[in-house]
């Protein structure tokens, strides 16, 4: 009887669907915790680009589930997320990373609140020494 | 309380006039560029990074019967080649076989990649159209799509005779782009 129910739960196993699919990356979790959490956190940080709202985390097209198991087969193998990044915005530009990179063109985007800060404390600066005068 | 009321009396007395009016002014120009992006939302083309730059390793088996599939080592012989991403599901994919039948009756080698199909759709897509290609490839994790940089279907990369992707063309090739993809493809047309 054991036997029997052994042999039904090893037929239902392999004809499971979801065992078909558990290498398929674009949709299913890698193993170790640490890992799908860097690969989920990149992949909230790239732009579908078909649906450009959208990251790929959360969009349903085919060739957002195709750069999900992309990422998820690079940090398994122990890319650094990164390095995926790049990977991606070498192929599709600087727009797909809803992260902006540090670069000469960007710069200005941590410039100016520095810039303006700077500013701003001067002219309160100011007004607080004409104040006291 | 005073204090705070004495220091603004100070400050406007102090700053000029329009500063005033500075506030509400740069709060208007926001709300219209706001406004416009909203009413016009970005359609954005996402070129490839990788145009100007080697073909990128890929593979891709076999897509039918009898025709060899698509691969980075194909590219090499010094023959310019036509490189066709396509999906016997996309509609627009329907509009350019006309077009790429008469590039390839022009002397073109096409090679075609088609992402996220099968072999039987396929099948029907090309009895129903044509086949220009030589090769197609069959890209059905959209592996090969990512390594060229690709964004969507259609989408048709020149590459030149030593595997340089020296152009992309976006979306359906249509009647104006031919002379130009001659001109790439088959010296001296």
């Amino acid at each position: 009887m054991t036997r029997l129910f052994a042999l039904w739960l090893a037929a239902l196993l392999a004809l499971s669907p979801a065992l078909a699919a558990a290498q398929d990356y674009a949709e299913v979790a890698l193993s170790a915790p640490a890992q799908e959490a860097q690969a989920v956190r990149l992949m909230d940080t790239i732009r579908c680009v078909v649906c450009q709202g959208q990251p790929i985390s959360g969009s349903n097209a085919d060739i957002a589930g195709d750069m999900r198991r992309l990422i998820r087969e690079r940090i398994a193998a122990g890319d650094r997320p990164e390095e995926v990044r790049s990977f991606l915005v070498s192929k599709y530009g600087d727009w797909v990373s809803f992260k902006p990179q540090v670069r000469p063109a960007t710069m200005p985007l941590w410039l100016v609140p520095l810039i303006a800060l700077i500013g701003g404390a001067w002219l309160v600066g100011r007004r607080l020494r004409r104040k006291g005068n | 309380m005073a204090m705070v009321a004495r220091w603004f009396a100070e400050g406007r007395a102090m700053s000029r006039k329009w500063i005033v009016w500075l506030p509400f002014v740069l709060g208007l120009a926001l709300f219209a560029a706001f406004w416009a992006g909203l009413r016009n939302p970005s359609d954005h083309v996402i070129a490839s990074g990788m145009v100007g730059q080697s073909l990128p390793e890929f593979a891709a088996g076999p897509a039918m019967p009898g025709q060899p599939g698509a691969a980075t080592a194909d590219f090499r012989d010094g023959k310019p080649r036509l490189l066709n991403v396509f999906a016997s599901w996309c509609v627009p994919c329907v509009q350019e076989v006309p077009m790429l039948l008469r590039l390839k009756a022009q002397g073109a080698e096409i090679v075609g990649v088609a992402v996220h199909d099968s072999t039987p759709d396929l099948a029907r897509f090309l009895a129903e159209n044509g086949n220009p290609y030589a090769r197609i490839g069959l890209d059905e994790a959209g592996r090969a799509q990512i390594a060229l940089g690709s964004a969507g279907v259609p989408e048709t990369f020149v590459v030149d005779g030593t595997g340089r992707i020296i152009y992309q063309h976006i979306g359906v090739v249509t009647e104006e782009d031919m002379p130009k993809l001659l001109a790439m493809l088959v010296p001296g047309k």
